[in-house]
This record gives C-alpha cells, structure tokens and sequence, in this order.
C-alpha cells in the first residue's frame, strides 16, 4: 500500500505541501556573531549531501545556503517530513527507520550521491562521521569527504593506535592503558595490573557511550560483559579498551582546524564537564579552570598531534585535565562535535563553512594569533528524557507544543525538530542545543536562564528542569565542576528545585492568581442573552492551595490585573496579562519579572506550573471545596512492589528469569534497550516469578509490564 | 486529597445556614410566634436532612449531603430553594408519625447559577429514606422541571436514590412517571443533565436515560434496572454492584454512562465547566465566551501529523487539540466506542460539537457502538444550536456477522440519519480516508455539509485501491500497475475536489483559522426541515 505514495498525482500533492511549510519555516538555527564572510566567488562545491539527520544535518544546510551550495537530505522512511528534509533542496529516502538500514546504510546513501549529483558529502556526527570504510568508498566515487582523510580516521578512530600516535607526537597520555581484551578474566587481570578505577569501554565508539568504569574485579566482569555486548550492537566490532580511570577529572577539549597544505589551528577549549553517564550536559567555552599558559599547552598540544596525523578539516581533541591542571590526552574526535557552536559564538568562525573550504582545498584563512576569545558561550543540550530517573531516561512522543525561546537576543538554538514532530526510539533523543552568548560568563549564564524559562515543549518529558538545576548551582556558577558534577550535588538522584520559602509563596501566589483569573473569565459570556448573567459579585477570594502535601490558606483580592495574595500573613503583589491560552505566563511577582509556563489547569482545581524550569503540581480549591475533600474517599493506587515495568521506551535485550524462577533482590531481570543504551532491569525484592510478559527482541513503552513476581 | 480542616466544619457550616434562614424568616411581620417557630423549626429540620447521624453514614461512604453537592455546584448565594416544607403524604406502615415527617422529603429543589446562568436544580436526599422517590418528591422535581421548560433553562439532576418510596406503592411508580413525561418534554428544549452520586436502580434509572447527558461518580455510584442479588436468582450470575453498573461498566462497556468522575467534588467541579459549553434552551445560540486564542492561529503540527503510509495510525485528539481553543476538549463517552471522539470543544469562544474518526482505534471505523454513539451526540448539537466540525478519516464499516447480526444496517443508518437531518452549521474536514458509504454518512457535502474540506492527504474513494482493483481488474494480470492507476486517480483529494464535493483543500495548519472564519458566516445560517410531526430515525 504504501508504495503507491511515490505515483506523480501523490508527488504533486506532497510539493504543494511542501512549499507552503518551507515558506514559514524557520530553520532552527540562528548564528550568533559569525565574523566569517561568505565570499560567494570563493568556488567550492555545487551540491553537498547531508548524510545525516536532525539538527546537525540542518546545520550544515543552514550554512550551505549562506555559501550558495545546494543541498541533498537524505532520510529514513520515518523522517520523510522531518525539518531537514524540508529545508534541504532535495531528499533521497534511504530505507526504513533502523539506522542500521538506512543512515548507515552506506549503498543507498551511495546511490543517493549518484542519483543528485552530489560533489561531497557532510557527515555531521555519529552515523558514518568517523567510519573510514564510508570515506575510502566516496575516494572511490570521486565524491569529496568534508572530513579529515582516512588515514587519519583510521588512525585517530582506534583508541590504542590514537594514544600511540599521541605519545609518539609528545602528546600527555593517561598512565597504564593498554590493548584489546578477549574475555572477562583477561579484562580483571589488565585491570589488576593498571590498577583500580579502570575504565571499559569500546575500541570503536566514540563519546561516551559504552563506557563504563570499575572499581574492583567484579564490576570489571560486569561491565566487561555490558561494553562488549553495546560494542557490538553499535558498532558490529566488541574489542573493548581498559585504562586508568583519573578520579575527579575535567573534561575539556580543544577544537582544532586544520587544512590540506600542513596548516593548522587551535579555536581554544571547551567545558565540557558536566555529563551523565558520560554523555555531556552542558557545555561552555572558554572553561572557567583554564589559564592563558595550560591553555596555549593544550592547544600546541592538540596542534601537533594534528599535524602528526597530516589531519584535515575540523577536529576535536579531548583531554581529561586534573585537579592540579594535569592534561592528559583523551581521544580525537575526526568530525564535527556537536557542542561546535560556543566555540563558533567565541571565535566568530563558521565551522562548517570552513570544513567545506578546506575538503575542496582551500588554505586557512586565519592565523593563531587571529583566533579571539570574544565573551562567554554556554550550551545546553535539551533532550527527551526524564531527569528524575538517573538524570535522564528517553521518553519518546509527539511535540504537541513547541516553540523556542528566539526572540530573547544572543540566543541560538541548534534544532531539527518542529511543532508536531515525533521523538521516536530509533534516534538520538536530543530536541535541540540552546547556546546563550553573553560578554561574561555571567550575563551568557542569566541569558540561559531566561532560555529555558521561555522554552515551550509539550508532549514529552525533557531536561529542562535539570539543566535550569545546574546553571544556577553555586558550585556550576563559581566553576567548581568536575565530570562527577551530577553525581557528586545529586548523590540520591536528581529531585527537581527545592523551593525556598519565599519561591514557594511566589509558586503558590502565582497559582491563586491563575486560578482566579481563570474563574472570572469563565463568567464572561459575549452577544446578545435572552437571561441575563448574573456573575458572583466578588473581589476577595478565599481560597485553599495543596502543593507538595502541604495545604495552604490563601486570601486574594484583585483590582484589574493586579492580584495581591496573601499567605501566612505574608502578602504577595502579582500581575500580568493573564493570557489563558499562551503557553508563557510572564509576570511580575514582588517586583521581580518571571516567566512561569502553564502546563495544565482542569476544572477540579489542579494547575501545574513550570516555575524555575521544575513543573509543580497544585491544587487549588474553594475554601468550601476544600473543607469538604476530607469526606472524599482515598483511592488506593495500585501495589507496584511486585510488578517490573519499563521505565522507558526500548527493546528487550535480553530477559533472564522464567515463571517459577527465585530471584534475589538486587538480581537482574531483563536488559532494556533504548537509544543504544542497555539498562539493567532488578528484581525490587527477593520473591518468585510469578509471571514474564516480554521476550527478547520486544519491543515496550514507558510502563509496560515486564515481570510479574510473587 | 485529604484536608486536614476542623472536623466541626459541617456543624458550624449548617448552624451558619440555618442562622441565615432565621433572619430571613424575623423579617415576617410575626403575630403568631408559634408559627414563627414552627417555621424555624421546619427550616432547620430542612437543612439537616435526616439528621447528623445519617449525615455522618453519608460521609462516611465518601458522599456529601445533598446540600452539600448543590453549594459546591452552584455560584456562591446563588441558590433560590423550593418547597422547602413539603412533606410525603403517606400513612401507611407508620409513616404518618411525626418522626416519620422531614420537611422538605428526600429531595432538595431549586435555581441558581453556574458562572451567572440559571440553572434548575434537584439534589436527591440519601440521607431521608435513602432518597427514595415518594410522589412528593416526584412533585417537587416535576415542579422545577415544568419552570426550566417555561423559562428556558437547563435541568440538572443530582442522583442519589434507593429508589422507589416502597411504603407508597403505585404512587411512587406514578411519581416516576410523572418526571418521565417531563423529561420527554423537555428533551430538545432545554439541556437535561443527570450526575449519579450513588445508587439508582430500577425504574429510577430511565430519568436519566432520557437526559442527555449522564455522568457518574467513580466507586460511589451505581445503575442498573435489578440489582447483584434479584440477578443471581433470576439467571444465576454471581456479580458485584461494581461490576454490574458501576462507573466502569457504564463508561466503558454500556455506554449508559458519557464519563465518570473520582469523587463527587471532581464530579461537581467538572459538571460546572461542562455547563458552560452548553446553551441554556433551544430558542438560544451556542454560547460564545472570552477566548485568548488567537482565530488566526496557525497550527503547523497538522502539516505532519498524517503519516505517508495509509495504514498507519495517528491520534485524532491531537488534531482536535491543536485546532480548538486553549487545547479544551470536553470528551463525551472517552472510553467507549473509542473508534469515535465526541465532544465539545470552543472555536474562537464559541461553543462548537466535534465529532472525530479514531485512526488509533480499529483503524477509525464506524461500527454499531461508534454509529449510535455519534448520532445522539449530533442530534443534541442540532436540537440545541451547536455548530457540529466533523474530522473524516474512515475507512468504511466494520465488516462481520457480529456487525451484521447486530444490525449494523439499522444502527449505522442514525448516524446518517443525524448528521442529514441537522440544520446547524456543520463543517467537515477530511483528514484522509473517506471510503464508501462511511464517507457519504460523516457530514459529505451530500448531506447538506457547508463547508467540507480536504487535506492533501485525503482520499474520497469507495474503498481502497487494493481491494478496487481486485474487483474491477478481477482475475487479470498486472494487478499492480491497476493498483497505481487507481490510485492516482482516485487516493487523493482531486476526483471530489473538481466535482465541488469538498469546497477546498487546504493546507493542515490553516485549519483553525479556515473553521473560524466560516464559523462566523455562518452563525447566521438559516434552515428548516419540512414539517412533520417528528421525524422516524430508525432505532
């Protein structure tokens, strides 16, 4: 049935369709503060294709078109209206929705140059970014990779061959890695001899996906048996890597540009410290740790293993910097990172512009000493997940309402999605990287704090919450930060922002205010009525608020649009439009402006409100209401003790239990799958299983029902 | 939720109520102050009920009194009360004792409003006789009942009744039938609503069948025509209340029910945000309210949310939710018949019915349940003024001997029915399919539609290619290459578009603001039906 889309009476239609998107469309992608000129006589490439998906493959569109480069996107059946297809010039579909058939499913893409005409290709990050098997057949085709050359892929992509180039080029390289593991056994003994913590994780893959660390013998087993079973899965290659693992460490990288004819730049660092579960949170450049020598060290450093490996294009060296500003060697990223745009906003340089002049030849424009650190700029990578579990699990849905905060100044937003699209498990859950740029830190810090208080999505769970957490932490804003940030200020898992009292009287003030607002509008009938209305003459509302099962007696008395409500004896001033059907709710309360968000509000009085970037869940009732709810009968929620659910959208892995088995508490039951990551599933209490409702290869939603026990 | 209030709030809040009705009551200009104590009396002896006992029993099952429900359910000093010292006539069984006597029966009667609007209320007395219907109680319902119809204005019902006034006999039974014939007369002239906040068995439960809506109270609540036990004997099934008619069943299997609340504060806050979708009698429009949404608005997740493939599914709500105001869709009957969506929603303030194919659901199409459920909804939109938006995605009927011995024939012919006789505004988008005579019956142009729409993605065919082919093609070769052709003919919008079936086809994102717009021409439409007595829709 499908098939019979492709006939040209469809086509015509989808055209039509597709027009009038693009006119409204915007791309998602403001750049701040590009010194680059786009010399449109600067001949470079005709037609480049894009062999990526979301915000990276709109970026590098987004680019092209300043540099007046048409554009191809290619797409997985399911991203067929996806935003790069639609900003692309053309899109070539190439398979269906696992990435292993279709952005990495090098013979279509293949065919997909042949069929456009494409000179080039931009890989982005991740897919086929760093895979020399890619690039070797696009040498063959005659189609220029915007990338190093694969001898440096090659090079640079094998963790033990990269550190052996490293030292060989004077590079600082952590003590004690060493080679490629077969078994377990042989995992314990080299970790044995480097010493613990180790840390595991796959030859092939890049980031920190697959990694995992180990303190004794048998998390070394374990996480031996996790990081080969995810190598392979990811990469169809499960040789593994163990080294030293530096307690404590900084994560900061220098981007490195580098051009065909022995050329090379340093573009300073970035922060990029704050992670979880290895994966970076947040990001800023310049780091606040690093001083004009360790910078320059760094960067002379990262220059000379460029040149070592005759590197070309845009490169990423990634160090891991100890507290006493130790560097050490990490890994070279052979593409474009996806935190490149603060070190665009410090340096004025278009990125990707200057991967395309290079691949087609072109010398550097600049020199070192032209390099600015021009201000601040913070990153935070806004994701589909849950942060209260683990600091974010994936959630996947529909972006009911979505709209970003662009009309603030000097902020960008890298994004590949738009109102309606679907965050499904194939991909990466990333929404969106939100940059703020200010002159210092900390005006680029506030910037990011209006950000995400005027950022509107709707229909999945996001990060929002913990990335507005961690840009106002004391220890965040004085630089105090380490990769084991999280961990460290979040020991028992991210809870959401702790109101103090005065926030917690502006939360409840707030929701009154809403609330009466609400109830007066309700009253307002237009046009001619045969009965009259007879409204509840009222100006002093007493009202009962719940939050946080505490309960709250609030007084609140309007004149116009100002609401003074008063709680405990305090009084608090709110006022503002009291649009009910805007997603924003900016007020101002006490004097102070804030942008609160509304993101639900039933007739039974509950209001939930995104205040300080956590969602709060309130009720607020009439007195009357209120004083008869003791009356109400208490629902009993379901006993969850014994029944396993998922905790997030994925596949099954693998499931180790059947009915009738004895299982320890603490034991593992089943692995979930999501977004290439493995979950261990445990069983809550020493018990029999009762039942098993999924099997291998499953595929579940949030709260499905896996394991039954007794 | 639990309040953590004085338990003495009940106590203070009626000896407060009855201290009102006092000073009310010094204003007589008092001769006889014997009578000016009986009176007082009397009026307090109303507002107790059967007494603080009964009323801690009734609290204890997690109800309010039946006072209670109509100060949470009505604005604040609104409540105008009658026949407060109306007493049952019986005198039989002891009856007739002075004990026996309780001003104002088991029924609690009157107007007031809701957001300002009149409205007629009856709040039944569980805590007299557990409610059971006496004639006066019959009476006093009837008598607000008759007032609703003659001033215009909505009945709601609050039910909590054991049932008959067994002590009464027939004129219990004729106390029923008394507000049966009032709420036949009264259907299609001003809105009737029930809310069940407890039991209602027997013949009690034909009032509300015969209002338009029925809400229920989850846990606390409960309809059906014989109870677990007399159903045991008779056909020897072992069933709970719960089970037999409880909030679930009815919402979910019977459909007797449109939705179901948690508690009865739930319920009560719910029903007076319902009651402003509603006009208040037929001789009124649909009403229009403030509305913040801009008309204009465009809603760019419409432009991808069909999926490329026919065969996928997509949630409707989320093009309901998108095009209405403030995302506010009152649902009716959500867990049942989900193959449709009903409900009201407002476009720009205006009060607006919207009637929906499912996708998501047995692939959105029209079986017996979803036919009969969609045509009550329409047919209250007509008789009551409501513009009716009807998103098309139906790939036909449900085939099967369970639809046909059923009557799928005779069911699936109300909804045609409804949706042709209707006379309001009616405007029909197609979102995709609309194949065969499931595409005449969902609000066609045929059926007197005046605004029909397609969406590029739409395909008005009398079915799909595959099976078309399969028949106009049979036993040929090159099945395939016919699947191709007919679907560029006929898998799009085109062959209805330039016969002037559909008026337009439209770009998803300008939806709202092309229904906003046509909304306004058309709030002065004008069309009538040829007399007749009433129409015979085939039930």
């Amino acid at each position: 049935m499908a098939a019979y889309r492709n006939t040209p009476g469809f086509q015509r239609v989808l055209h039509a369709v597709k027009h009038v998107c693009f006119s409204k469309q915007r791309c998602g992608v403001i750049i701040c503060r590009y010194s680059t000129v786009y010399d449109p006589n600067e001949k470079t490439f005709d037609k480049i294709l894009i062999a990526n998906r979301g915000e990276i493959a709109c970026r590098v569109i987004k680019t092209c078109k300043k540099m007046g480069i048409k554009t191809v996107a290619v797409h997985s059946d399911v991203d067929s209206s996806a935003v790069h297809v639609k900003v692309a010039d053309e899109a070539v579909c190439v398979g269906p929705a696992p990435t292993s058939k279709s952005y990495l499913n090098m013979d279509a893409i293949m065919n997909a140059i042949k069929q456009t005409g494409a000179q080039a290709v931009h890989p982005g990050y991740g897919f086929l970014s760093e895979n020399k098997e890619f690039a070797k057949r696009l040498a063959a085709e005659g189609v220029t990779f915007i990338g190093p050359d694969t001898h440096a892929i090659q090079a640079m992509g094998d963790k033990i061959e990269s550190k052996l180039i490293a030292k060989a080029a004077k590079v600082n390289t952590i003590p004690g890695f060493d080679g490629v593991v077969k078994d377990a056994e042989e995992a314990v003994k080299i970790a044995g001899e480097i010493g613990y913590p180790v840390m595991i994780k796959a030859s092939a893959g890049g980031g920190g996906k697959g990694m995992r660390i180990a303190w004794n013998d048998e998390e070394t087993r374990e996480g031996f048996r996790f990081s080969s079973q995810e190598a392979l899965s990811s990469f169809g290659d499960d040789r593994l890597l163990i080294e030293k693992f530096i307690d404590n460490p900084r994560h900061i990288e220098i981007q490195v540009l580098a051009d065909k004819h022995g050329d090379a730049l340093w573009l300073n660092e970035r922060e990029c410290s704050i992670q979880r579960r290895n994966q970076k949170v947040v990001e800023e450049a310049p780091s606040t740790f690093l001083d004009p020598d360790t910078r320059r060290a760094m960067g002379e450093q990262a220059v000379s293993l460029a040149n070592a490996v005759k590197y070309s294009s845009a490169g990423t060296v990634e160090f891991l910097v100890d507290s006493k500003k130790n560097f050490y060697f990490l890994e070279m990223n052979t593409r474009l990172q996806v935190e490149h745009p603060i070190t665009e906003c410090i340096t004025g340089l278009d990125l990707v512009q200057q991967m395309i002049r290079i691949a087609k030849g072109y010398k550097l424009q600049h020199k070192q000493s032209d390099i600015p650190i021009n201000g601040w700029a913070v990153e935070s990578r806004v994701y589909a997940e849950d942060p209260y579990k683990s600091f974010g699990l994936p959630s996947i849905g529909r972006l009911s309402q979505y709209q970003e905060p662009l009309d603030l100044p000097n902020v960008r937003v890298d994004s590949g999605i738009q109102e309606g699209s679907d965050i499904s498990i194939y991909y990466d859950p990333m929404i969106s990287k939100l940059v703020t740029y200010g002159k210092t830190r900390e005006e680029a810090l506030k910037k990011m704090e209006d950000a995400l208080d005027n950022y509107v999505i709707r229909g999945v769970t996001h990060n929002i919450p913990l990335l507005r957490e961690i840009i106002v932490h004391p220890r965040f804003v004085s630089g105090d930060i380490s990769t084991k940030f999280l961990p460290e200020v979040y020991p028992d898992g991210f809870k959401g922002h702790m109101l103090t009292a005065g926030e917690r009287r502006e939360l409840l003030a707030t929701a009154a205010a809403l609330y009466v607002a609400a109830q007066l509008r309700s009253q307002k009938f237009l046009g001619d009525l045969r009965v009259s209305v007879v409204p509840a003459e009222s100006r002093q509302w007493e009202l009962c608020v719940e939050l946080d099962k505490g309960v709250h007696m609030l007084g609140v008395s309007r004149s116009g649009n100002n609401y003074t409500v008063e709680i405990d004896g305090e009084k608090v001033e709110v006022s503002g439009e009291w649009n009910l059907a805007s997603a924003l709710l900016p007020i101002t309360i006490n004097g102070k402006h804030r942008t609160l968000q509304c993101l639900l509000r039933t007739a039974a009085g509950e209001i939930s409100l995104q205040y300080l970037g956590t969602s709060f869940k309130l009720r607020v009732l009439s007195n009357l209401a209120a004083s008869l709810s003791k009356h109400m009968p208490e629902k009993v929620p379901e006993d969850t003790s014994s029944i396993l659910r998922s905790p997030m959208p994925g596949s099954v892995v693998a499931v180790s239990v059947k009915p009738g088995d004895n299982v320890a508490e603490g034991q593992e039951i089943c692995v979930i799958e999501a977004m290439k990551m493995q979950n261990s599933m445990t069983a809550a209490k020493t018990a029999k299983v009762k039942s098993v409702h999924c099997k291998a290869g499953d595929t579940v939603g949030e709260g499905d029902l896996l394991v039954e026990l007794e | 939720y639990r309040w953590p209030l004085d338990e003495a709030g009940d106590g203070q809040r009626l000896e407060h109520l009855a201290s009102k009705v006092l000073q009310n009551a010094r204003c007589y200009s008092v001769s006889h102050l014997s009578v000016q104590e009986r009176i007082e009396k009397k009026r307090k002896a109303a507002l107790t009920g059967g007494g603080q006992l009964r009323i801690a029993a009734q609290h204890k099952r997690g109800k309010l009194t039946a006072r209670e429900r109509l100060e949470l359910l009505l604005d604040p000093d609104s409540f105008v009360e009658y026949d407060m010292f109306v007493e049952h006539r019986c005198s039989d069984f002891g009856m007739e004792a002075d004990h026996n006597k309780y001003p104002g029966d088991s029924v609690v009667t009157g107007q007031g409003r809701i957001n300002g609007r009149l409205v007629y209320v009856f709040s039944q007395d569980f805590t007299v006789f557990g409610g059971s219907l006496s004639g006066a109680h019959a009476q006093k319902v009837c008598k607000i009942m008759d007032q609703a119809m003659m001033v215009g204005a909505p009945v709601i019902g609050l039910n909590d009744s054991g049932g008959a006034r067994i002590q009464e006999g027939v004129e219990s039974l004729a106390g029923y039938a008394d507000i049966f014939l009032r709420n036949v007369m009264a259907s299609g002239v001003v809105p009737q609503i029930s809310l069940i906040m407890g039991p209602c068995a027997g013949g009690a439960v034909y009032s509300p069948a015969l209002t338009d809506f029925t809400f229920m109270v989850k846990d606390t609540s409960y309809l059906f025509i014989t109870g677990p036990d007399v159903v045991k004997s008779v056909t020897n099934e072992d069933v709970t209340q719960e089970e037999l008619g409880g909030a679930k069943t009815h919402t979910t299997v019977s459909g007797v029910a449109h939705r179901a609340f948690e508690n009865d504060i739930d319920a009560l806050l719910n029903l007076r945000d319902f009651f402003n979708f509603l006009p208040l009698s037929n001789k009124d429009p649909a009403p229009v309210t403030e509305c913040h949404d801009p008309r204009d608005r465009l809603v760019p997740g419409l432009d991808t949310i069909v999926p490329l493939e026919s065969t996928k599914a997509y949630d409707m709500l989320d093009i309901v939710h998108g095009i209405v105001d403030e995302r506010e869709f009152f649902e009716i009957m959500p867990n049942y018949a989900k193959n449709i969506v009903v409900g009201f929603a407002r476009m720009n303030g205006r009060t607006v019915g919207i009637v929906g194919n499912q996708p998501k659901v047995a692939s959105g199409c029209l079986d017996i349940n979803s036919s009969v459920k969609g045509a009550r909804f329409v047919r209250f939109c007509d008789a009551f003024n409501i513009p009716i938006i009807t998103f098309v995605d139906v790939p036909g009927f449900l085939p099967g001997t369970a639809q046909e011995y059923g009557g799928i024939i005779r069911h699936g012919a109300k909804l045609l029915y409804a949706f042709a006789e209707a006379t309001v505004p009616k405007i029909t988008v197609i979102t995709r399919k609309a194949y065969g005579g499931a595409y005449d019956v969902m609000s066609s142009k045929h059926l007197r539609g005046d605004v029909n729409y397609a969406w590029p993605s739409a395909e008005v065919a009398v079915m799909g290619a595959k099976g078309a082919v399969q028949i106009i093609f049979r036993g040929k070769e090159n099945q395939a290459e016919a699947e191709a052709e007919y679907v560029e003919k006929f898998a799009n919008p085109f062959p209805a578009a330039v016969r002037g079936f559909v008026d337009d086809i439209i770009q998803p994102s300008t939806t709202r603001k092309r229904i906003c717009r046509d909304l306004e021409v058309l709030a002065s439409k004008k069309q009538t039906n040829p007399w007749k007595k009433h129409a015979n829709i085939p039930l």
